[in-house]
């Protein structure tokens, strides 16, 4: 026993020259990563702090009437946030009852029903259209989906429903231009398709083969082994590749500036123009001074709070799912 | 173990009475088999007889999924696999262009070597598989689940958490629960490809012994790596070895006295 502590004494003090580099090199590391980890942290606390404080003076000078109020004059200085917290909800719920549909739709042809040769160059054009920049999906739209869009849409749709109740004001243009709420939803559906396209695929992709082939194996056509096996399996992670389309089109500026009108009034119809809060911002930054600057400021906290809703319900949503 | 030594014996009764003629349920004639290239069966004819169990087995690659993989068609699901020749169920070529494939899966079962639950309950694990073909009142479907679930030999461990999820469930009671979902469509075929190999011994235990149950109702084609789990359970045994049955014939005679050198190599473990 002696001998043995004897031994254990020596040796410790022989290792001390490598091991006293060890642990200062690790505690280092320890800060450095620590160190990365905590500047995000202060760069995203930063940036809150700075729009709180950028838009308070507009919050303390309209209080809660910021938010619900619809009027916005740069001339009377009045400032409201309703018209482009609207515009905003309603372009990316467009974007998602568009988008969702077809993004699963091409998840579950690559994955279910593709011909081996075809795989390929479907995946990849749904990537590329990942690739296109948002500036040209806006300039597209304006330039070209838009007069296309007024010709053949509104104009005779609006001249189809016009004096019917609820659709006649929903899908009445009073001045077809092709641009609107509903231009501005269609362009954000494209811009989203290839996010939850393909991680809607490699979701799919990722249920073992076993779980689909017993599904065929009792006897389930594709439909039957898709609506109630496979999506119910993927369930919860679909619901997040949506969320993240969700995030995309809640954000997303420079299409939605060039194709939604930016408009500063409320209207009943998806045909009129509008705008969100994205595209108000990207507007009017430029000459904004004093208070205006500051609402241009509280609209991006309310943006800010907008999407921080978004995700919280949608992990509530996540978290019921899993339940059931 | 005392059920294990009964099947065994009823299984020697069984072979006997197979020779004196019992009805053949599905036919393989000349069939042959690839993998885009790759020719994986070579030629097979093998008859599989009405309520007996039969075992397929051989070394790993050896074709004996493929072959079970053939007679619900389950291979079509990927392209670049083709199979020629015929298989008929009842006299009615399966792989005839003209069979509703669906339909066939209906009538020939398939449970595979990991337990399969779908994400839904245990109850609609198997309302799912019956409500595909049959439109039945609630009270009928509810009883049929029963019955499915009694059958499987998981009602006592199930009936008070029908609601709950299929992956609450252990992994026998799992594969249990597959074999409810198949036995509940009421097939003719029930195809078992490894069902125990990912399982304990006290499940496998219980898994050999369903099957020696569910005899008396269904053909069963079983695939396993197990030899003495043919032997327990099967009535006859079909030995594959590169693509080719190299012998078929009742369990007790091919594991008591295989005629063919590789069978009785492989029975006694010098290679596989």
């Amino acid at each position: 026993m002696v001998a043995l502590s004897q031994e254990r004494l020596v040796s410790s003090q022989v290792v001390p020259a490598r091991r006293s580099f060890k642990p200062s090199f690790d505690r280092v590391f320890r800060l450095a990563s620590l160190g990365s980890a905590l500047l995000v942290l202060i760069v995203l606390l930063g940036i809150i702090g700075a729009m709180i404080y950028g838009g308070l003076p507009a919050f303390r000078e309209f209080g809660f009437g910021f938010i619900t109020s619809t009027v916005w004059n740069v001339n009377e200085d009045q400032y409201g946030a309703w018209v482009a917290i609207v515009g905003t909800l309603s372009t990316a719920l467009i974007a998602l009852v568009i988008g969702v549909p077809l993004s699963l739709g091409i998840a579950i042809f690559l994955t279910q029903l593709c011909p081996p040769w075809l795989k390929r160059p479907v995946a990849t054009t749904i990537e590329l259209l990942a690739a296109v920049p948002s500036i040209i999906y806006g300039m597209w739209g304006l330039f070209v989906f838009a007069p296309l869009f007024a010709n053949y849409i509104q104009m005779p749709v609006s001249n189809l429903v016009e004096g019917l109740p609820i659709v006649g004001t929903i899908l009445y243009a009073r001045t077809p231009s092709g641009v609107g709420i509903l231009t501005a939803g269609i362009i954000l559906a494209i811009m989203i398709i290839p996010f939850i396209a393909s991680i809607a695929r490699d979701i799919l992709d990722q249920i073992p083969p076993v779980l689909r082939e017993s599904a065929y194996g009792i006897g389930c056509t594709t439909w039957e082994v898709v609506r109630n096996v496979l999506l119910p399996q993927a369930g919860v992670s679909i619901i997040g590749a949506i969320m993240l389309g969700l995030g995309r089109a809640l954000g997303e500026t420079m299409a939605v500036t060039f194709v939604i009108g930016n408009a500063n009034r409320l209207s009943g119809s998806l045909f009129d123009p509008g705008s969100t809060i994205a595209s108000r911002i990207a507007n009017e930054f430029n000459e904004a001074i004093g208070l205006q600057l500051n609402a241009l400021m509280a609209l991006g906290c309310i943006l800010f709070l907008v999407t921080f809703t978004v995700l919280v319900l949608a992990r509530i949503l996540v978290s019921r799912v899993k339940v059931a | 173990m005392s059920t294990i030594a009964v099947s065994a014996s009823s299984a020697i009764g069984n072979a006997a009475a197979a020779d004196t003629g019992v009805p053949v349920r599905i036919a393989v004639r000349n069939l042959n088999f690839h993998y885009g290239d790759f020719r994986s069966l070579k030629d097979i004819s093998i008859d599989f007889y009405d309520r007996q169990v039969t075992a397929l087995i051989g070394p790993s690659g050896c074709g004996k999924s493929t072959l079970l993989r053939t007679f619900n068609r389950i291979y079509s699901l990927y392209p670049e696999q083709r199979a020629d020749g015929e298989i008929l169920l009842d006299g009615q070529n399966v792989l005839s262009p003209s069979i509703d494939v669906n339909e066939l899966r209906a009538r020939v079962g398939m449970v595979f070597q990991k337990p399969t639950p779908f994400p839904m309950s245990i109850y609609d694990n198997i309302a799912f598989g019956i409500k595909l073909y049959e439109r039945l009142p609630k009270s009928e479907l509810d009883g049929r689940v029963e019955e499915a679930l009694r059958k499987a030999a998981l009602w006592d461990e199930a009936k008070d958490k029908l609601r709950q999820s299929g992956m609450s469930l252990s992994g026998g009671q799992q594969q249990r629960l597959c074999i409810a979902r198949t036995i509940a469509q009421k097939p003719e075929v029930i195809l078992l490809d490894e069902p125990t190999s990912a399982l304990d011994p006290i499940s496998t235990g219980k898994i050999e012994e369903l099957i020696e149950q569910l005899r008396s109702e269904f053909t069963i084609v079983i695939v396993t790596h197990n030899m003495q789990q043919a032997a327990r359970i099967s009535q006859f045994t079909a030995f594959m070895y590169l693509g080719e049955v190299v012998e078929f014939g009742p369990t007790t005679r091919m594991f008591m006295n295989p005629a063919k050198k590789q069978t009785q190599d492989y029975i006694t473990g010098r290679f596989g």
